[in-house]
């Protein structure tokens, strides 16, 4: 098996001569690349397997990519992982033995849907909570007004003289 | 000299928007007429001058004058006269100053077609519209300032990424912009009624334009990236949860969300301070997928550090402007008066769940995008968001409201009757019904989402039709009567029929998707690859040379059934300038659906790596999304729109045949 190069995540700061060169890499790495992903050299003889291996291989971010799944990066590091998923697979791991080996090894940055832990409560609950509080919030909202108000006052002479006015334009 | 001037122009310009923020408000406080309308002739003016400094930057990269920096780093003299204007907005400092085009454009707009709005309103507006343009005209000067010279000029310049030398992306930017820009008008109209205390239906009227043609705008654009990034980017993929494609979706669902509670304003008087904030918020996160996009914060944290003067102002300014606005609304907003009572089975409930849940999916998009961030920031542990994490949160989020969708249109104001719309909604269930029995039949394997997703697709079209037919009484009436109906139907209801069933067409495309066909093979000439029963048969490759590129050209036979549909030209070119491959997918569509073909890499012999689609309804996504923004379109010729918004009562405003659109 081929090291993985694992990216370092900090660049050295950029300073003076090199400013313009570090805003030229940061536009490039803005920009995806075009996808030359899964090339038929790896895949697995068992369709089986490598139905497995596409379906991992979506759960996985390239390292060293802008945002994207190693199913879809053409950088070798994403080569590297996609054979490393079907090592795995072949020796005969389940789909989370695999997504475990990985983040053992290249922490929870690796997986695009990020696990379900305290730090990450936030993420997981907070739209779900937000829709609850703000269902909650409207429904006391609305039966409040509703009390407040209960029946509206009976229209006077003038103001029925008005809609009658009013409805006659609408007619017309 | 020109790019001088254009600099000179811009210079101007930040004053001239200083002076539109500040005296028409004092004029609009005090009751000056000439100070108020000191407000359309700034606007004017400012809007001629970043016209010019636009243009003059134009010209620069036209002539190819590498004594500018900007032009330097961005473009080439071998690059077609067409990418060597779009990649005037292809880089940040560009892309900077289109944006303070197109927001002096609406301004100016404002100051032209806005004789119906009261005059404080309308010196209120622009002036709200100055203070961003003075922002962000001191954000170019101070930071991004595209007019820089160099010394000594190079001889050539380093050319713009092959990627962004594309039709579709040098027109995605402007119609992105358009709709980013267009949320800033119901922003101004929103501070501007804050500062009056005042918000009726004649204001959602006047406000309601504006973000219509804000909306389409957007909608196209966002479709138009998806477009490009579904031929340029060679796996077929159209949307793929990425930060730069979330910024610009934020403010889509606030604006979706703001269009239709704008409506509950107008008609009924109610969700006044909720409208309010939508449209301060559609536009706080216009602005922050603007600087998300541009300041790179997205690639990595120590970016953002990359150039701390453009971080640092552009925290500042987001600050200004979200905080300022949101502190104007907590002072006022409590004042404002609650409008008309509704049950909560109503067209308002309908409405006001619709508004719950667009909002909590900007907000899932929201925390979603800007998540990695957040948590690296404050315990430095790094995680990914990606599209597994959106498809398990937003997915489920926007079917209920899909689901729910056909109700509102068929429900009463005030108080609705579900059973009746139930009983009505009969023959939508069954088509629904039918075409997932369809599509169980039609389909081999493929996920059962995707069976839900053209049944919903269905019952979201037939449901749209439903209560179209309803309104015209057709085969309830007779059908001169219907055909009366169907004349004197309102282009606002029109547009909305229209928009609800394109999203109809666009589910059903999205939904389709997940029956794609894929195959990737190394093809040797004289090879056949059979793909979803297409064949198709690799003749070999040919070079080409293109204006500023060289490309090895292959050629596909298609045949079904003996009988050949197609010839494919898939290609992959080589920009020496930037000594970059990029691969050219061909594409043969049907309408129905997509034949899509890609070569990747070159082997021994003739050999290449092949990418090989059949991708059933996917067209219907771009058209979904065109169907939609027609119907916006239709809605914002409404007459009521046209013809002027009614006078204020009490404030005796007679329009003279000027519209605010």
């Amino acid at each position: 098996m081929r090291a993985a190069p694992f990216p370092s995540p900090r660049p050295s700061p950029a300073s003076g001569r090199g400013r313009i060169l570090a805003l030229l890499c940061l536009i490039l790495a803005l920009l995806p690349l075009p996808a030359l992903a899964v090339l038929p050299s790896e895949r697995l003889a068992d369709p089986a397997l490598e139905a497995r291996a596409r379906a991992l291989s979506r759960e996985l971010r390239c390292l060293v990519c802008r945002n994207e799944s190693i199913d879809d990066s053409s950088a070798d590091l994403a080569h590297d992982l996609r054979v490393l998923v079907r090592e795995r697979l072949k020796a005969g791991d389940s789909d989370a033995q695999v997504l475990a080996y990985l983040t053992s090894r290249y922490g929870d940055f690796v997986l695009l849907r990020p696990p379900v832990q305290p730090d990450t409560w936030l993420l997981w609950f907070g739209p779900p909570a937000l829709l609850c509080l703000g269902g909650v919030g409207l429904a006391f909202a609305l039966r409040r007004r509703r009390g407040a108000a209960a029946e509206p006052a009976p229209l006077s002479a003038e103001e029925r003289q008005r809609l009658e006015r009013l409805m006659r334009e609408e007619e017309a | 000299m020109i790019v001088e001037l254009g600099h000179y122009a811009l210079v101007l310009a930040l004053f001239m928007a200083l002076l539109q923020a500040s005296l028409p408000l004092v004029g609009a406080a005090r009751g000056h007429p000439a100070w108020m309308a000191l407000a359309d002739s700034t606007a004017l003016v400012q809007f001629g001058l970043v016209a010019l400094a636009f243009a003059a930057l134009i010209h620069a990269y036209v002539t190819s004058d590498f004594s500018v920096l900007n032009v330097v780093q961005n473009s080439h003299s071998t690059k077609p006269l067409l990418y060597k204007v779009t990649g005037v907005w292809g880089n940040h400092e560009g892309s900077m100053v289109l944006w303070v085009f197109i927001l002096t454009l609406y301004g100016a707009a404002v100051a032209l077609f806005g004789g119906a709005l009261p005059p404080p309103l309308r010196a209120r507006v622009l002036a709200v519209q100055g203070m961003i343009g003075a922002g962000f005209l001191l954000f170019i000067l101070a930071t991004s300032n595209p007019f820089i010279r160099v010394v000594p000029p190079p001889p050539d310049g380093d050319g713009l990424n092959p990627l962004l030398q594309d039709p579709g992306l040098a027109f995605h930017p402007p119609f992105l912009y358009l709709g980013y820009v267009g949320f800033s008008m119901a922003f101004s109209f929103a501070v501007a009624a804050l500062i009056e205390g005042r918000v009726d239906a004649a204001w959602a009227r006047w406000v309601r334009p504006w973000t219509l043609a804000a909306w389409c705008a957007l909608t196209i654009g966002i479709a138009m990236g998806s477009w490009w990034s579904y031929y340029v980017l060679g796996w077929g993929g159209w949307w793929a949860w990425d930060p730069v494609e979330n910024a610009s979706f934020m403010p889509w669902l606030a604006g979706t969300a703001l269009l239709h509670s704008a409506i509950v304003v107008e008609k009924r008087g109610a969700l006044k301070s909720w409208t309010i904030l939508l449209a301060i918020l559609a536009f706080s996160l216009s602005l922050i997928g603007t600087f998300l996009v541009r300041s790179g914060v997205l690639t990595s944290v120590h970016a953002f550090a990359v150039d701390p003067a453009r971080g640092a102002f552009i925290l500042l300014l987001l600050a200004v402007a979200i905080g300022g606005s949101l502190t104007l609304y907590a002072i006022r907003a409590p004042a404002l008066k609650l409008g008309g009572l509704f049950a909560p089975i109503s067209r308002e409930g309908a409405l006001v769940l619709n508004n719950l849940i667009l909002a909590t999916g900007a907000a899932t998009v929201f925390l979603g995008t800007l998540y990695p961030l957040f948590l690296e920031k404050m315990t430095g542990a790094a995680v990914s968001v990606g599209p597994p994490f959106f498809k398990a949160t937003f997915v489920p989020l926007m079917v209920p409201m899909l689901v729910l969708l056909v109700f509102g249109p068929l429900l009463a104001w005030k108080r609705g009757d579900l059973l009746g719309a139930l009983g009505r909604l009969k023959l939508a269930f069954a088509v629904s019904a039918a075409a997932a029995l369809a599509a169980w039949h039609f389909t081999t394997g493929g996920p059962i989402g995707a069976v839900l997703g053209i049944a919903l697709a269905a019952w979201l079209a037939v449901g749209t039709a439903v209560e179209w037919a309803e309104r015209v009484k057709l085969f309830r009436a007779p059908l001169g009567e219907s055909w009366r109906r169907l004349r004197h139907l309102p282009r606002a209801a029109w547009g909305m029929s229209i928009a609800h069933f394109g999203l109809a067409v666009l589910v059903a495309g999205i939904a389709a998707s997940a029956w794609q066909t894929e195959r990737i093979e190394t093809v040797r000439p004289g090879d056949t690859v059979d793909v979803a029963g297409y064949a198709f048969r690799f003749e070999g490759t040919e070079p080409v040379q293109g204006p500023n590129y060289s490309a090895q050209r292959a050629t596909f036979t298609v045949t079904r059934e003996g009988r050949t549909v197609a010839v494919m030209h898939p290609s992959r070119r080589f920009y020496p300038v930037q000594r970059m491959p990029i691969t050219d997918a061909a594409i043969r569509t049907n309408g129905f659906a997509d034949l899509y073909a890609v070569i990747t890499d070159p082997g021994e012999g003739g050999a290449w790596v092949a990418r090989l689609y059949y991708n059933p309804l996917v067209p219907w996504i771009w058209f979904g999304a065109v169907i939609m923004a027609a119907g916006g379109l239709v809605s914002l010729s409404d007459r009521r729109l046209r013809v002027g918004a009614p006078a204020r009562r009490g404030a005796a405003v007679k329009a003279p045949g000027a519209a605010p659109a």
